[in-house]
């Protein structure tokens, strides 16, 4: 049976598309699991991004954190992390704790990165008008700078939540749920149907997410800010020097 | 906690996977660097071209390393090529991006002083825009080496003949939990990619002395 015909067949069988082992359950698992710990990544990184983008102070320990982050194999963490979660749960600790705990760890980062930087890189002319009209620290970070910056902090979003989604696959590997559970148990079988089957799943997943930030992205540029846009065009700082020339 | 016999018993083993290792790695990003150089050259002289190289990258980028592996097992079998070629693919985007934006960086006045002195097209390419954009394709090459060796610990999943150091993280797992051979896989896997960055570092710095070595986000 050719490749096609085979994954064509899994795909269809009414059997994948129930119960507890059915592709529905295995993408709410897979889901539900990704949203988690993007949220956790979002209240470990968000904040901390835009303090130090707005005050300026902090950005090289989180350049070098951020940087180490992204270093890190996400096997590798997992691995790391199991004698911890086992601690804290001895079952969740063994599967899906772990993968969890790589997920936050890779998703910090990009969140970071480009929260400091896309408020940092904020025309300093904006922030001073709003100094000069009285506003207050909070109100310059909340009114001015996180609307103008908004795109570059969702492109961070972005890149994690697609990475995210793609180390939870990592999980199954760990007798963990989602879409992940295909591709394990589908090589250890050779069965290619299911291999295949979950490919596309999870394929469709991981697109599907950067097309939706990426939607989410552009609609949050400021309308003021949109080329073509009424109004003179403001805030788009010229783009920084690449070569450090 | 940790089986000092266990260790004691398997220094060739993890010598032999970390070489393993360091040569998945190096292999997928020669191969990489080779074919986005010349995607990069076609993209920058062609310039309709780049959207479309740039975009099935960024797809190619997006879908799981794992799915990646598996969906090859079907098409290539339990072979190197199984886990070189997703390798190489998620190089492709890194470093085409770094590359054209290397050569997009070279100053208008630049160029127009190298047509001025006579130089050709691929004189000008190889003289002074290549030269001008080594720090950026350094940068692309850091970040393509060393998300490239966390890959390769996945490769184990293929088989236990690749994964590097990776093969102790899947292995000591399926041994049930069995640490000692976890961390023996994770700990140098993740050195390994410090490693490399740092030596990328170096390298970045030596190629720019004028300046301290920026390295281009690769965010978007």
């Amino acid at each position: 049976m050719n490749l096609v015909t085979a994954t064509a067949v899994w795909l269809t069988d009414p059997a994948q598309w129930a119960g507890q082992a059915g592709i529905p359950n295995r993408l709410l698992e897979h889901v539900l699991i990704a949203s988690i710990s993007l949220a956790i990544a979002l209240l470990l990184a968000l904040p901390a991004g835009l303090a130090i983008g707005h005050t300026g102070r902090g950005a090289a320990v989180a350049a070098s954190l951020a940087n180490l982050g992204r270093s890190l194999p996400s096997l590798a963490v997992i691995a790391i992390a199991i004698p911890v979660t086992v601690l804290v749960d001895p079952v969740l600790g063994g599967t899906v704790l772990p993968t969890l705990v790589a997920m936050v760890v890779l998703a910090v980062p990009p969140i970071l990165v480009n929260a400091y930087t896309g408020i940092a890189e904020v025309d300093r002319d904006l922030v001073e008008a709003g100094r000069g009209m009285g506003m207050r620290e909070r109100e310059i970070l909340t009114g001015i700078e996180l609307p103008v910056a908004l795109p570059v902090v969702l492109g961070g979003i972005r890149s994690a939540a697609v990475q995210i989604v793609a180390t939870a696959t990592l999980g199954a590997i760990f007798g963990g749920g989602g879409l992940g559970r295909f591709l394990v148990d589908g090589i250890a079988q050779r069965d290619d149907g299911q291999v295949f089957g979950g490919v596309l799943l999870v394929a469709a997943l991981a697109i599907a997410t950067e097309v939706a930030v990426g939607l989410l992205q552009r609609l949050a540029r400021s309308p003021g800010l949109r080329r073509g846009g009424r109004g003179p065009v403001v805030g788009i700082a010229p783009p920084p020097p690449v070569l450090g020339m | 906690m940790i089986d000092w016999g266990w260790l004691a018993g398997h220094l060739d083993a993890i010598a032999y996977r970390t070489a393993q290792h360091v040569y998945l790695a190096a292999l997928g990003v020669a191969i990489g660097f080779a074919i986005s150089f010349v995607l990069a050259l076609v993209a920058a002289r062609h310039r309709a071209l780049y959207p479309p190289i740039s975009a099935l990258a960024g797809i190619l980028y997006t879908i799981p390393s794992l799915a990646l592996f598996a969906a090859l097992i079907s098409i290539t079998g339990f072979s190197v090529v199984t886990a070189e070629v997703p390798l190489v693919m998620y190089t492709l985007v890194i470093l085409v991006r770094n590359i054209v934006a290397g050569l997009d960086g070279v100053p208008g006045e630049v160029l127009e002083a190298a047509d001025g002195m006579g130089h050709t097209r691929r004189q000008r390419l190889w003289r002074v825009e290549l030269p001008l954009a080594v720090p950026l394709i350094v940068a692309g090459l850091r970040l393509a080496t060393v998300s490239t060796i966390g890959l390769v610990t996945i490769t184990g999943t293929i088989s236990d003949a690749f994964g590097g150091l990776g093969y102790f993280i899947l292995d000591g797992y399926h041994r049930g939990n069995f640490l000692t051979e976890m961390y023996a896989g994770a700990l140098p896997s993740i050195l390994l990619a410090l490693g490399a960055d740092l030596l990328f570092v170096r390298a970045q710095r030596r190629v720019t002395p004028w300046a301290h070595a920026r390295a281009l986000e690769a965010t978007s």
